[in-house]
């Protein structure tokens, strides 16, 4: 055996080094896991500052002797490699192991072990524990607001049948690949935002939206049998002549108040709320704010001096101020320079200002795509004799908004997560209503779980959108 | 100029005129209606209302100008505070994800990802309704390096009263303007003789060595004030002298750090990434070690790739901190687009200083930011 140099580990004595070595570093998580699990000092004859360091010294001292190179021990290599670099690492790694140690058992506690799943009031919540029977008892207000129970299914059943809408065109064959773009930017937004308007919020307004739809699948299952010269003839005419029909001749709208027939229930915007008001807005804004930006990015690049500086004038000021200050100048503000007649729902007002104020990011996010692409392309459009739209259209647009995926997608996240300021206004999603339950006399003191809870829901929402924006750009990355 | 090219802007500019037209002639309908008169006279009027917290003496009696500042001096202490304690973070945070360690590359990242994730304004809530609701009451706060007390009603710090502050205050300016000669005298003798001045050294040396004389010579004092607990009534307790700390300034600047520290961190990480491994090796090639390569290769591109958007993550902390309004701590939102507004009604003139403000302050340093760029851009031919 060669001699023994504690402060040089090497492999020639490679086992009594591993042994010792592996022994203290367990011995110091052994030390602490036992002082967090069950409570136990096992070093309670010790003085207090000495047995609050004797774990971290046992664990340095440990990990020091088994940082032995080439030991040919794959495990020992990889825990060398991975935490156990320099001394220096070595003792960033220990402590926070041991702050994990030492803080997931209470957490655990907290969550799982001693929280309260069942029972539907506050006496049920008598552990230490949290108390998720409140989220159970809220989960509803959360989710839909003030939106009334029974008419809840129109929520569900638009979220459905939108999201199948919006899965529809990676399904699509190759005959109708090169329609997907205008429908994602033009049909689905359409579709989408009658939906929305018309049969969440109900009411008389409903029939109209009935009425289109009834009149589109007759015109579309009759167009099967029209010949393919009158199609786009017969696609104008018959759908309104249909509408018009119905709306004025089958059911006249006398019916409808003499009670024969039964409309959907009006519900006001107010009443709207929960997470799904954070996917209304969210979801408006984000088809609102693209176009719009995009066509800020292209007036401030234009060589039209009064529509470029308009375009910069407009960009700089939604910059420069804060959303807050924005939703105040939509509610307080707006309404005064609005005839007095004249009344737009707040809904739509917040939709139009948070548009507004993230087509502007969207724009700057355009332009730095705008700009990163070499003049040649440009001057190569140009000498094919393109126009200016169709060299944008054609040429421009397709690359520079390819590199500009992952700024795009941030924006849309600062959307998401932007959504929240709209209690502003009077207008409570998932946060709003958070607040609002933290109130009631019946549940007062679990703060602490409503925010868990409304964290978790967003983390899941924005990190899934940022992993899919990831995605998207590794899948559209094109060398140069 | 061709038609082509006028019509387009001629319509834009008319169609422009229209809506603020439309808009402005209906204000003035409005107002009159509600018998309102637009003017900023309002700002001399008393405000009649109290603030909690200010960093200037402020009362009910005076003028709604004063609320306006006292209000912007807020917003500016909380975005400060912001700045510091976010930058801090997101450089230890950004160097903690190029770590090698695994563990510490994971926490790192683990923080960034779950923090940055998460609305603002459900991370000011969480800080204000749930984290700082469970400290201890005054009577029952533990003092913390024996001085300071962290209790539900704030913090309370001791504080320092001075005696000729104005001289401290020019002696830490005349250390910083001669640190300043000092470099540039190394530098024009580095470039001359090739002679390396300890430049750090003296400055150290400098900014000890001033302010300790205004001291001896300047006449300059400081005694500590420690705060003392004080009985208010039968149950209820509070802290005499020293600085109070509100629990709405303290849930907000940790919510607005932590949330933008996580910005920074990745764009220090981007910046050192950034910088090309054979910047490094070249660097070694020709004998530089490791910390000259950090300082005099590595940082400086580093820097200017993380710089530009870093200011951007200042700009946007200082516009989050009108979120203040959601926890009632007294910034200028608060205080002047809600109450100021309420009592006053005139609403076109206040949302308009409210966003005026805002803008000159985002305009003015995306100003700096610009001639910054401009200064450290590469020179390519």
């Amino acid at each position: 055996m060669n001699k023994l140099n504690f402060l040089t580990p090497d492999k020639n004595n490679l086992y009594p080094y591993l042994y010792t070595g592996t022994v203290l570093f367990l011995l110091s998580i052994i030390i602490v896991l036992s002082n967090s699990l069950f409570n136990l000092d096992l070093i309670y004859f010790l003085p207090g500052t000495i047995s609050f360091f004797l774990p971290l010294v046992l664990g340095f001292i440990g990990l020091h002797l088994i940082r032995i190179e080439y030991s040919g021990i794959k495990l020992l290599e990889i825990i060398n490699k991975k935490i156990n670099t320099n001394n220096f690492n070595a003792l960033l790694s220990l402590l926070i192991l041991f702050v994990i140690i030492k803080s997931l058992p209470p957490l655990l506690n907290w969550f799982i072990i001693d929280a309260n799943f069942s029972g539907d009031s506050k006496d049920a919540c008598s552990g230490s524990g949290a108390c998720w029977a409140y989220i159970k008892t809220w989960f509803n207000r959360f989710m839909y607001g003030m939106y009334p129970n029974e008419e809840q299914w129109r929520i569900n059943l638009s979220f459905v049948s939108l999201a199948f809408l919006g899965v529809v065109g990676f399904f699509a064959t190759d005959k109708f690949k090169k329609f997907l773009t205008l429908y994602y930017v033009v049909v689905y937004p359409i579709i989408a935002f009658f939906f929305i308007l018309f049969f969440i919020s109900g009411g008389p307004i409903f029939f109209d939206f009935s009425y289109g739809i009834i009149a589109a699948v007759i015109s579309i299952i009759l167009g099967f049998f029209i010949p393919s010269k009158f199609k786009m003839y017969y696609f104008i005419i018959v759908p309104i002549t249909l509408y018009i029909l119905l709306k004025y001749v089958f059911f006249y709208e006398e019916l409808i108040e003499l009670g024969k027939l039964e409309s959907l229930e009006w519900v006001e915007t107010g009443a709207w709320g929960g997470l799904s008001l954070t996917f209304i807005v969210s979801f408006f804004c984000l088809i609102f704010c693209f176009p719009v930006g995009l066509f800020l990015s292209l007036g401030r690049r234009s060589d039209l001096p009064i529509i470029k500086y308009i375009s910069i004038g407009f960009i700089e000021f939604w910059r420069g101020v804060p959303l807050i200050t924005v939703l105040f100048m939509s509610s307080v503000m707006f309404p005064m320079f609005l005839p007095q007649d004249m009344f737009i729902d707040k809904l739509v007002r917040v939709i139009i200002a948070i548009s507004l104020f993230e087509a502007a990011y969207v724009a700057e996010v355009i332009r730095g795509g705008l700009q990163a692409l070499p003049k040649g392309q440009y001057d190569a459009a140009k000498s094919l004799g393109m126009g200016y739209w169709k060299l944008h259209i054609l040429v421009i647009l397709p690359q520079a908004l390819k590199l500009v995926i992952p700024g795009i997608a941030n924006t849309f996240l600062a959307l998401v997560k932007d959504t929240p300021l709209i209690f502003v206004v009077g207008l409570l999603e998932i946060v709003g209503m958070l607040n609002l339950a933290k109130t009631n006399p019946e549940w007062l003191g679990f703060a602490m779980e409503g925010y868990v809870f409304a964290s978790l829901v967003f983390f899941i929402i924005c990190y899934a959108m940022s992993k899919y924006s990831y995605n998207l750009e590794q899948k559209y990355k094109t060398d140069r | 100029m061709n038609i082509k090219k006028l019509l387009p802007q001629l319509l834009t500019l008319l169609v422009l005129i229209l809506i603020f037209g439309f808009f402005s002639y209906n204000a003035q309908l409005n107002m009159e209606n509600r018998g309102l008169e637009f003017g900023f006279d309002f700002l001399k009027y008393e405000a009649s209302f109290d603030i909690q917290f200010s960093l200037i003496e402020y009362d009910g009696s005076h003028s709604y100008f004063r609320a306006y500042l006292v209000g912007l001096l807020n917003t500016i202490l909380v975005s400060v505070i912001g700045i510091i304690f976010a930058t801090i973070l997101g450089i230890v945070v950004g160097v903690a994800r190029l770590s090698k360690n695994f563990l510490i590359e994971r926490t790192a990242a683990i923080y960034v990802e779950f923090f940055r994730n998460i609305p603002l304004l459900l991370q000011i809530f969480f800080w204000y309704f749930a984290a700082l609701r469970a400290l201890p009451l005054p009577e029952n706060a533990e003092p913390i390096l024996g001085v300071s007390f962290l209790t539900i009603k704030g913090f309370f710090v001791p504080s320092l009263i001075w005696n000729n502050l104005d001289i401290f205050i020019y002696s830490i300016i005349a250390a910083i303007i001669s640190i300043f000669f000092v470099k540039m005298y190394a530098r024009k003798k580095q470039d001359n003789q090739g002679i390396q001045t300890p430049v750090l050294k003296i400055s150290i040396g400098l900014s000890i060595f001033l302010p300790l004389l205004s001291f001896i010579l300047g006449g300059v004092d400081a005694s500590v004030e420690l705060p003392v607990i004080k009985q208010l009534s039968q149950s209820s307790f509070t802290y005499e002298g020293g600085i109070k700390l509100p629990p709405e300034l303290i849930a907000l600047a940790l919510a607005l750090s932590l949330y933008t520290a996580t910005f920074i961190a990745e764009n220090v990480r981007a910046g050192v990434q950034g910088v090309g491994k054979g910047q490094k090796e070249a660097a070694a090639s020709i004998g530089l070690t490791p910390n000259q390569i950090l300082k005099l290769v590595v940082m400086p591109q580093a820097l200017r790739i993380i710089i530009p958007p870093t200011t951007n993550q200042y700009l946007n902390l200082t516009k989050n901190s009108s979120l203040a309004a959601a926890i009632a701590y007294p910034d200028l939102v608060l205080i002047f687009a809600g109450t100021a507004l309420m009592q006053t009604g005139s609403a076109i003139e206040i949302v308009s200083i409210t966003m005026l403000t805002y803008l000159t302050l985002s305009i003015t340093i995306s100003i700096l930011m610009n001639w910054y760029n401009n200064k450290i851009a590469i020179r390519e031919k």
